[in-house]
């Protein structure tokens, strides 16, 4: 066979209808608050698209993200995405080894120069030359310098690359870096979490493939779509947060009630991320829902910010005008979300 | 058996009891959004869709959408990766659909407004792979 390696094809040969296809494009563009019509484009575009070829580098890690993506509770979500793109290198996930894979991934970043997306998990350790992490006699480090070289963009998946995660915690004994740190000359997107929500992995994936670039990103360049609001904004148990109703040890009468978690040292109010609001184990549930404050796994330096449970210091950073909108009760809160999700939509719709 | 329900537990609905109504405006809002989309339609042809997901609403909210807009003629129902939901509601060229995953649970829901909703069209592409079958099972069946 030797159609070229277009998405739509390659859907047929898995025997993906393509009514399935539009309604996965549907459902990502919903996820991402991108207007319905989006839905079709992408799904049109993505159909065309070739596959985009990625190169996927695991570093100082615990193979965590790729355990949340290829575990996602959804089978489909993990084939769809691995029909939108060609794998060429993922050491966890690639049936070669030794020297036939690493010549893989070289041919791979030959053939497909200027063009793939390099996916790196992992943080790089710079001490002592490099040598606490090597693959085949190769640095980290040198190993990035040389992959990022290629690269139409690189996407750091997990906190580890995007900000150096655990291995960069107090007192990083590996001089553990985010791949921002060693790359200054491509656009980077970080999609941090310890590990990061699969479907977002999946929302940004579709969202490069059909655009053909990164969505927009914020001041700690991750992508808006996912990581505008803070668990704050988007928690279920903000009403009690704002009539100051707190649980004070983790089996009090407030805390079955299911009051707000602040006392018990939630991270909620300073961390961005989507758990509030796409949840867990196929939105099943996310840790504040489970009784548990949020660790804050998703912002720099999460480790080395003090206990886990001990509250965040008061008062709480200006938190955008959500609080004042939240204090007239949980209707005002959902107004706010709304108004939140139009912002998304007009800037999507406005970068097109 | 594992004692847990010796555990006293307390179910409670976290969130403060809405307004007497239970209704947040949102449904109102939609409803005129949906005047709105079927004037451009019979004007110009243009289709259009609300994204329910980009919206909250309450269970109050939902259940005014359901009852304004009710059941029409056609009900589909779509079989791939999951189930699909297809109804025209009342108000002919106003849809109402939902995407289910493998496991059940709602992945879009929404309002589309157009003559035939685009996922209940057979697919050009799928038709000719689906005419390439049938031709060489046909074949395969001759003597
Ligand atoms: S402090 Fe934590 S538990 Fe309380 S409302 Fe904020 S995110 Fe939710
Ligand atoms: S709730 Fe907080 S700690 Fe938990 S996964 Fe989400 S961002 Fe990370």
């Amino acid at each position: 066979m030797n159609e070229p390696d277009i998405l739509g094809a390659s859907l047929a040969r898995s025997g993906i209808s393509r009514r399935s296809f539009l309604k996965f494009c549907t459902a990502m563009a919903s996820l991402m608050a991108l207007p319905p019509s989006a839905a079709y484009a992408m799904a049109d575009a993505l159909k065309r698209a070739q596959r985009q070829s990625v190169i996927w580098l695991s570093f100082q890690e615990c193979t965590g993200c790729v355990e949340s993506l290829t575990r996602s509770f959804d089978p489909t979500l993990e084939q769809l995405i691995f029909e939108m793109i060609s794998l060429d290198y993922q050491e966890t996930l690639q049936a070669a080894s030794g020297e036939a894979a690493e010549s893989a991934r070289k041919q791979a970043m030959k053939a497909s120069y200027g063009k793939y997306l390099l996916i790196v998990d992992g943080s790089i350790p710079t001490k002592d030359g490099g040598v606490y992490s090597t693959v085949a006699g190769v640095s980290n480090h040198d190993l990035l310098v040389e992959a990022a070289k290629g690269a139409a963009a690189i996407v750091a998946v997990g906190t580890c690359s995007s900000f150096g995660g655990i291995p960069h915690a107090n007192p990083n004994p590996t001089g553990a870096v985010s791949v921002s740190d060693i790359i200054k000359d491509k656009p980077i997107m970080n999609v941090p979490g310890c590990p990061p929500i699969p479907s977002v992995i999946a929302g940004v994936l579709a969202y490069f493939i059909t655009y053909g670039k990164l969505p927009e990103l914020d001041n700690l360049n991750r992508p808006k779509v996912f990581f505008a609001d803070t668990i704050h904004d988007r928690c279920y148990r903000r009403p009690f947060y704002d009539q100051g109703k707190f649980a004070k040890t983790f089996d009090d009468e407030g805390a079955r009630n299911g009051w707000c978690l602040y006392e018990l040292g939630c991270k909620g109010p300073t961390t961005y991320n989507a758990c509030a609001t796409i949840k867990w184990n196929g939105g099943v549930s996310f840790p504040i829902e489970s009784g548990h404050g949020c660790l804050g796994c998703s912002e720099p330096n999460f480790w080395d910010k003090g206990s886990f449970y001990k509250p965040l210091p008061v008062p709480l950073a200006d938190n955008t005008p959500i609080i004042t909108a939240a204090a007239l009760g949980g209707i005002a809160v959902g107004t706010a979300a709304a108004v939140i999700s139009r912002k998304h939509q007009t800037s999507i719709s406005e970068e097109k | 058996m594992s004692g847990l329900d010796n555990i006293g537990t307390k179910v409670v609905n976290p969130l403060p009891s809405p307004p007497e109504d239970g209704l947040s405006g949102n449904a109102d809002a939609i409803l005129h959004e949906i005047v709105a989309l079927l004037e451009a339609y019979t004007a110009t042809g243009q289709t259009g869709a609300i994204d329910l997901h980009s919206l909250p609403l309450t269970l109050d909210d939902y259940e005014l959408l359901r009852i304004t807009l009710a059941d029409g003629e056609v009900h589909a129902h779509i079989d791939a990766i999951g189930n699909s939901e297809v109804r025209e509601t009342l108000y002919p060229g106003v849809w109402w659909v939902t995407y289910y995953n493998a496991e059940g649970d709602i992945v879009a829901d929404l309002i589309e407004v157009t003559a035939v909703p685009e996922i209940l069209k057979a697919p050009a592409d799928d038709v000719r792979e689906g005419l390439a079958h049938l031709r060489e099972l046909l074949k395969q069946e001759q003597p």
